[in-house]
């Protein structure tokens, strides 16, 4: 369903991202790990097309992100790191904005924004100015944002973030209900997370994918703690090539 | 289409949801409430002068006052000098706060062409002006029940000020493209819409190449002769081009982000 490939990109003389590759199989949840810096947002901002990457593809759906940009963003679901809200709108009427961008047909868009409210716990606040909620609260109005057009591919950068752990447990159930109909890249730091609602996890480490496996790979025997820190320290092999017990760009588990 | 709409429709929203609007409408009308209420005073002073002229002589001199030279074309160049200032602090917000608070990355992330945005953005704060200045018809239209100026000099005038109006809110959409800071949107923008105020200044000393092209460049010189009535497709054109060119720079500098 997305396919990353030989991603680079350059801020001026910073590399944020280094030829990347990975791939995300149909209605997989990706579990995205990496320390602070180390080009996961800017990877998720290439993939939802707000970035153009220096080098390399990314497709998704089949659409190539650089030619086919248009179709891509129709498709995606994108919860940034910072929950893009209008201050000044309450919760209702900023969704059916997004539903209104995103495309949604007007008919369809009452029946939506009920659902998401419910969905995210979001019903009580419909009404209040976004600008007045509190952390947790915005955080459920950017998933809230990113899912309202029912989009097949979903790009959730630090989505637990700044919830308290009751929520966390809501949205990490709201996630793996979505896993199947929708295919999810999620980047996190807490790593109990991944193992509990991502199928596959893929580490990047100063913008170099340094490990990429289905998760019950990884863990074999092992806390994915132990799994994480011996990624990041890993030296770079001679060749450059980082480790990766999974064929190369993950084709053949592609889905078509 | 249905996306300029949406756009639109958000950005009045945002004005009007925001004391913005309703502190700008009221000190525009402030102002120039003030401006008419001075011209006015000195209009009827003038005329109780002449008229205690001994003879003829009186009578006609003021005969010669009248409300449109006298009243009607100094608000209007006391307004877009309101204008200069005003449009800049409208628009400067358009782009930078987005880009400020993170939705820039919603936006561009929808699927909306950037032509959409850009029409949109532009179609809203149009909007908003054309309800400033149609608001400052009251003044006008007292002068219409109470005296007789000629209405089509004052359309011509509104025409004008309307299109200046229109000029500054693309120059100000242009300068808030292209940061993230609403101050450095809001300085650019006066600086740039002040610059086509008086970039004509030197026009008389700066030769004769020089100097008529620095005059057409000034968005005075063409407004000036809409205020006395003139409406010439020279001005119309000149205006339709400076909205154009910074409409289409404002989409090439959003659709910039996009640039490998």
């Amino acid at each position: 369903m997305i396919e990353v490939q030989h991603l680079t990109k350059r801020y001026g003389d910073l590399t944020a991202v280094s030829n990347i590759s990975f791939s995300v199989a149909s209605g997989q949840i990706l579990g995205f790990l990496g320390p602070n810096g180390s080009g996961k947002t800017t990877t998720m901002r290439i993939i939802t097309g707000f970035l153009p990457a220096t080098s390399g593809t990314v497709k998704v759906a089949g659409f190539d992100i650089f030619d086919d940009s248009f179709e891509v963003r129709k498709r995606i679901g994108y919860l940034p790191e910072h929950p893009p809200l209008y201050n000044d709108m309450s919760v209702a009427a900023y969704l059916r904005f997004v539903a209104r961008i995103k495309g949604m047909p007007k008919a369809e868009i009452a029946d939506a924004l009920d659902r998401v409210l419910t969905r995210c716990g979001l019903a009580q606040v419909a009404d209040r100015v976004t600008g007045h909620l509190s952390k947790g609260f915005r955080q459920r109005v950017g998933l809230a944002q990113a899912i309202i057009h029912n989009p097949p591919v979903l790009v959730l950068d630090e989505p637990t973030i700044g919830l308290d752990p009751h929520q966390i447990i809501e949205i990490r159930a709201l996630i793996k209900e979505l896993a199947g109909a929708h295919t999810v890249v999620l980047s996190t730091h807490i790593l109990p997370e991944v193992a509990q609602v991502c199928e596959k996890v893929v580490i990047i480490n100063a913008g170099r994918v340094v490990m990429e496996d289905l998760l019950t790979n990884l863990t074999q025997g092992q806390t994915l703690e132990d799994v994480f820190l011996r990624a990041i320290a890993q030296e770079e092999p001679p060749g450059g090539e980082p480790h990766r017990s999974e064929p190369s760009h993950g084709v053949e588990e592609a889905d078509l | 289409m249905r996306n300029v709409l949406t756009i639109i429709g958000k950005e009045l929203r945002s004005y009007f949801v925001s004391p913005v609007a309703y502190v700008v409408l009221t000190g525009f009308l402030l102002l120039g409430g003030w401006f008419f209420f001075n011209l006015l005073s000195r209009f009827s002073l003038l005329l109780t002068l002449y008229l205690q002229f001994q003879g003829g002589q009186g009578a006609e001199a003021a005969n010669r006052l009248n409300l449109n030279d006298y009243v009607i074309s100094p608000l209007m160049h006391n307004l877009s000098i309101v204008l200069v200032i005003l449009v800049p602090m409208i628009t400067m917000r358009a782009y930078a706060e987005e880009k400020k608070g993170g939705t820039y990355e919603l936006l561009l992330t929808s699927p909306v062409r950037t032509g959409e945005i850009v029409l949109g953005k532009f179609l809203a704060s149009f909007l908003f002006v054309c309800l400033m200045i149609g608001l400052t018809g009251i003044y006008p239209a007292i002068l219409l029940a109470f005296g007789n100026p000629e209405l089509g000099v004052i359309a011509a005038g509104y025409l004008g000020l309307l299109l200046l109006a229109t000029a500054f809110v693309t120059v100000g959409l242009l300068t808030s493209s292209f940061t993230e800071n609403q101050i450095i949107a809001a300085v650019s923008g006066l600086v740039a819409t002040l610059l086509l105020y008086i970039i004509g200044w030197p026009a008389d000393t700066a030769g004769n190449v020089l100097g008529p092209l620095l005059r057409y460049l000034s968005v005075t010189e063409h407004f000036a002769e809409m205020v006395k009535g003139l409406i010439d497709t020279r001005d119309l054109v000149y205006f339709a081009s400076l909205i154009a060119l910074a409409l289409f720079l404002t989409q090439r500098s959003v659709e910039s982000l996009r640039w490998r």
